[in-house]
């Protein structure tokens, strides 16, 4: 968190609306630590984040998502399949990522 | 925003230890609790009975930094996930020796997320111009100028003087202290003849086992930014319980790295 509070600070400071994703869990080789943590503004603007690069995007939508619905959420993201074309962490492991609204106007 | 956000940012800015528990599973999802270190809390999960225990287990977790989810039953029989995270000060590098290699070592430790301080009894080396990226510049002599630091836990001390007239005091003060992490520059020889000066000085054995000299990982630096990296490293290493000592530093001879000011 400490990492990425001066972006934080910034875009409160401009009036953005931010979501924020976590990595609760882990198993496996995952990329990132429980505590990685990813933030989103609604104008498209990121910090951090959650894995190695693998399931930043997937993240990011839902993060757009959560602040249009004000409603948290909790995915996991596992082995991508290489036969589907759904997200994935090409290295192996599984991330449960919790993305909650942080600032959120109205 | 939250109430609870803005108790959170107030806390991290006044640098108290603190910790946030959020509701990851069960409802309400979201729901979040601070457990601050002197034992209050702020907000809610949503249970009295899941607050106290997460309050409890939080409090057990703060003190070492640690992070984690874990599961609780409810009075109703119900599972719910809860995510602990701890907050805890910045840790603090001290460097003493505002010499070349401190400049580098003192801008990527803030990369890390460190307070740094360093200290130097030469004002014309312990320069804002020099150290930009310096929290702290104090220009005393090391033990005087420890003495204004807090050196506990969080506290890792780099003494990159190399002289003992610097060198010894600081060390002194250093092996006193609950400091983290303690490392001196220089040769394995010069490690060894301060080993003994130390030892004369009434250290023992163990005292003296704390000092990692000669400081760094053997990573085969040279630059005076490679060596602040090979310092890193080997303070990461430590403080993640891998101490890389054995190695060796694989540094250059300390005339050739520390001298070059």
């Amino acid at each position: 968190m400490r990492d990425i509070l001066p972006e934080i600070e910034q875009w409160m400071a401009e009036g953005e609306e931010i979501a924020l994703a976590t990595v609760v869990r882990t198993a496996g080789s995952a990329p990132r630590p429980v505590g990685a943590k990813m933030a989103v503004t609604r104008s498209g603007r990121m910090a951090g984040s959650v894995s190695g690069g693998c399931v930043e995007g997937a993240v990011f939508e839902l993060a757009q998502q959560v602040l249009e619905s004000g409603r948290p959420q909790l995915v996991q993201y596992g082995i991508s399949d290489e036969m589907a074309w759904d997200v994935g962490l090409s290295c192996g492991g599984i991330i449960d990522v919790f993305v909650e609204p942080l600032v959120r106007r109205g | 925003m939250s109430k609870l956000f803005n108790a959170l940012r107030e806390a991290i800015a006044r640098e108290d230890a603190v910790a946030q528990a959020t509701l990851v599973r069960g409802e309400p999802l979201g729901a979040k609790l601070l457990i601050y270190e002197d034992g209050r809390i702020l907000g809610t999960l949503g249970h009295p009975e899941l607050d106290e225990a997460v309050a409890a287990d939080a409090r057990a977790l703060l003190p070492q930094g640690k992070i984690e989810t874990r599961s609780y039953q409810l009075a109703s029989g119900e599972e719910v996930d809860v995510y602990i995270e701890s907050f805890l000060p910045p840790r603090r590098l001290v460097v003493i020796g505002a010499v070349h290699i401190a400049i580098p070592l003192v801008a990527m430790a803030r990369e890390l997320g460190y307070r740094t301080t360093v200290i130097d009894a030469r004002e014309f080396f312990a320069t804002r111009e020099r150290f930009p990226h310096a929290d702290e510049l104090i220009v005393a002599w090391p033990d005087e100028a420890l003495a204004q630091v807090p050196l506990g836990p969080q506290t890792d001390i780099v003494v990159l003087a190399h002289d003992e007239k610097f060198e010894d005091p600081a060390l002194q003060v250093a092996l006193r202290s609950r400091a983290g992490y303690i490392g001196a520059i220089g040769s394995r020889k010069t490690s060894e003849a301060r080993a003994e000066r130390l030892r004369q000085a009434g250290f023992s054995d163990e005292d003296i086992a704390r000092i990692h000299g000669p400081i760094g990982i053997d990573i085969g630096a040279r630059t005076p930014a490679e060596i602040a990296v090979s310092i890193l490293a080997e303070i990461i290493a430590v403080r993640s319980g891998r101490d890389p000592r054995g190695a060796g530093s694989g540094l250059l001879p300390a005339k050739a790295t520390a001298g070059n000011d």
